[in-house]
């Protein structure tokens, strides 16, 4: 059989893909996860703060990832968890997409599919992505590692902690930890601002009193069997240490918070188009990829900051991704290429570094077009204006943006309408005038 | 913290990405004044903040007999509780371990901490 559509992740990204294909019409569904449970990432995210915007209450990670099991059990979409995917291929010709699986209880299977969404997630950037120099004593985790290891084996890592990094994961960890009983002694951050949230700095860090040093980095990690502490440097403004800063802390715990990266190695094995901003791949306002009938949404396409964004832009992609399966379905194999040109590519100045979507084709709009995007730098009294042609179609003011929280623009359908033989749209942050 | 009487807190709201330094300036325990606030939304944040602090508190605690070998179950206050009750509560939840199955809603621990505010579940654990 062919599916219709095959979702590559059960997290939260691929439960709201696989549900909204199917509010869409689609029911030949397969989600593979290579978990043994759906919900991905949620699973150890214990903490509040989850569905304000999906389910206008807050909910813990668990508690959000449930919501959506629960929709997609109730619609009798397929699923099979403890499955890794090792391979997708799509046809030139036919456009059906190959996915190859392996699991313990089915073995390896090949499955077909006349579309696919990536929705693989992203990934803890390592120690060895950050070249700190020293032995490889144990103690030293990434914030994720920590909260799978306390949150769901119910392990405490360490007793005296410090922080590099402060992304959110590691942040919640923070308090995570003082709250099990462990010493937090200092949240280290290379950077002028923080990484994370605000609200997480408040009530993570500040609520206990734990130290937040901007433009500060580990320069040492000493012990040779297990972490005996590190030394923290101030930074200057070329991110370099000053000498003469150092400061040792005696900790037995280093936990590593410096960033995510989207999972991209079956979309580059399969050939798509990967932007080395994002580190996802470049997708249309459909969330196609540059491979025809293979969409991508969440963390795999760039790393949010809320899940509820995850959840609506997975939805769009999976809607996207049900209405390419009929077409093609329709077609017998006959793709219609015309119709996959990917329009104009999103140009930007004045601070954002990427948009998603990169391309907009304005033949292809149907219902509102969400551009998300983040800024390089904390920027203040600035306007966002989206300039079709040059004529500013929507203006917005933003009194600040900060490389910490993703900014979005709603292009209205209407916009589109009467702008057919659109040639160039750009994104422009200005300061504002006086 | 609520036992402040009189002076000045300064907080950081945490409404948007701005996060304005608020000065919250309190006399005979009451709030007088928020300023550093850019919008309506820090000086209500301001005034709670410093009158009557609150959070969910989130947790895990052990489990036994569970047929998929999951070792522990999430849980939360079913509602907020005082800032100054959050180690309270944690330590009304530590050393906690309940049976499986584990249902979202159930009550882990009532009565937390003596808050009136019960621990439930935040995950099916079967």
């Amino acid at each position: 059989m062919i599916y219709d559509l095959i979702v590559i992740g059960g997290g939260p990204a691929g439960l709201a893909a696989a549900s909204a294909a199917h509010d869409a019409g689609s029911r030949e569904i397969l989600v593979l996860e290579r978990d043994e449970r759906l919900g991905g990432i949620l699973n150890q995210c214990i903490h509040n703060g989850f569905g304000l915007h999906t389910f206008k209450e807050e909910l813990t990670g668990p508690e959000y990832a449930q919501r959506y099991i629960d929709i997609l059990t109730g619609k009798g979409i397929e699923y099979k968890t403890d499955t890794m995917v090792l391979d997708i291929s799509s046809d030139k010709d036919t456009l059906i997409k190959t996915v190859t699986a392996v699991s313990g209880s089915d073995g390896l299977t090949v499955y077909s599919a006349y579309a696919v969404v990536l929705a693989m997630g992203c990934r803890e950037r390592s120690r060895g992505a950050l070249n700190i120099p020293g032995y490889r004593p144990a103690g030293i985790f990434s914030a994720g590692t920590a909260q799978r290891l306390v949150n769901i084996e119910g392990y405490l890592p360490g007793r005296r902690v410090v922080i590099l990094g402060s992304g959110d994961i590691g942040l919640i960890m923070a308090r995570r930890m003082t709250l099990e009983g462990a010493k937090v002694l200092a949240c280290a951050e290379l950077m002028p601002y923080s990484g994370g949230l605000k609200r997480n700095i408040v009530q993570c860090l500040d609520d206990f009193g734990i130290p937040l040093l901007l433009s500060h980095t580990v320069t040492e990690i000493r012990g040779k069997e297990r972490v005996t502490g590190v030394v923290i440097s101030e930074v200057g403004e070329d991110r370099k240490p000053i000498p003469g800063t150092e400061r040792f802390y005696e900790c037995d715990t280093l936990l590593l918070s410096v960033g995510l990266l989207p999972e991209n190695e079956l979309s580059k094995e399969l050939g798509t188009e990967i932007s080395p901003v994002t580190g996802g791949p470049v997708v249309s306002e459909s969330f196609e990829t540059s491979v025809p009938g293979v969409f991508a949404a969440g963390n795999v396409l760039h790393v949010h900051d809320l899940v509820d964004f995850v959840s609506e832009e997975a939805a769009a992609a999976g809607a996207h991704a049900a209405a390419f399966a009929a077409e093609l379905k329709d077609r017998a194999g006959a793709p219609d290429t015309e119709l996959r040109d990917r329009g104009i590519e999103i140009t930007f100045d004045g601070g954002p570094r990427y948009t998603v979507p990169q391309f907009i084709n304005p033949a292809h709009v149907s219902g509102p077009v969400k551009v998300r995007f983040r800024v390089g730098s904390v920027l203040k009294n600035r306007v966002v204006k989206v300039l079709f042609d040059g004529n500013c179609v929507l203006s917005k003011k933003r009194n600040v943006m900060a490389p910490g929280e993703m900014e979005e623009l709603l292009l209205k359908e209407e916009l589109f309408a009467g702008n057919r033989g659109l040639k160039e749209i750009r994104i422009s942050v200005e300061e504002e005038s006086v | 913290m609520s036992e402040l009487k009189s002076g000045h807190r300064v907080l950081t709201c945490i409404n948007c990405p701005l996060g304005c330094t608020l000065d919250v300036e309190i006399a005979d325990g009451e709030v007088v004044r928020v300023t550093g606030n850019t919008c309506k939304r820090g000086e209500v944040y301001g005034r709670k903040e410093v009158t009557n602090p609150t959070r969910i508190v989130t947790s895990s605690v052990f489990v036994s007999g569970s047929s998929t070998g999951a070792r522990t179950v999430s849980c939360k206050t079913a509602s907020d509780v005082p800032k100054d009750k959050i180690f309270d509560v944690i330590d009304a939840v530590r050393g906690v371990t309940v049976p499986c199955p584990v249902h979202i809603g159930d009550v882990i621990v009532p009565d937390a901490a003596g808050c009136g505010v019960d621990v439930i579940a935040t995950k099916e654990v079967f």
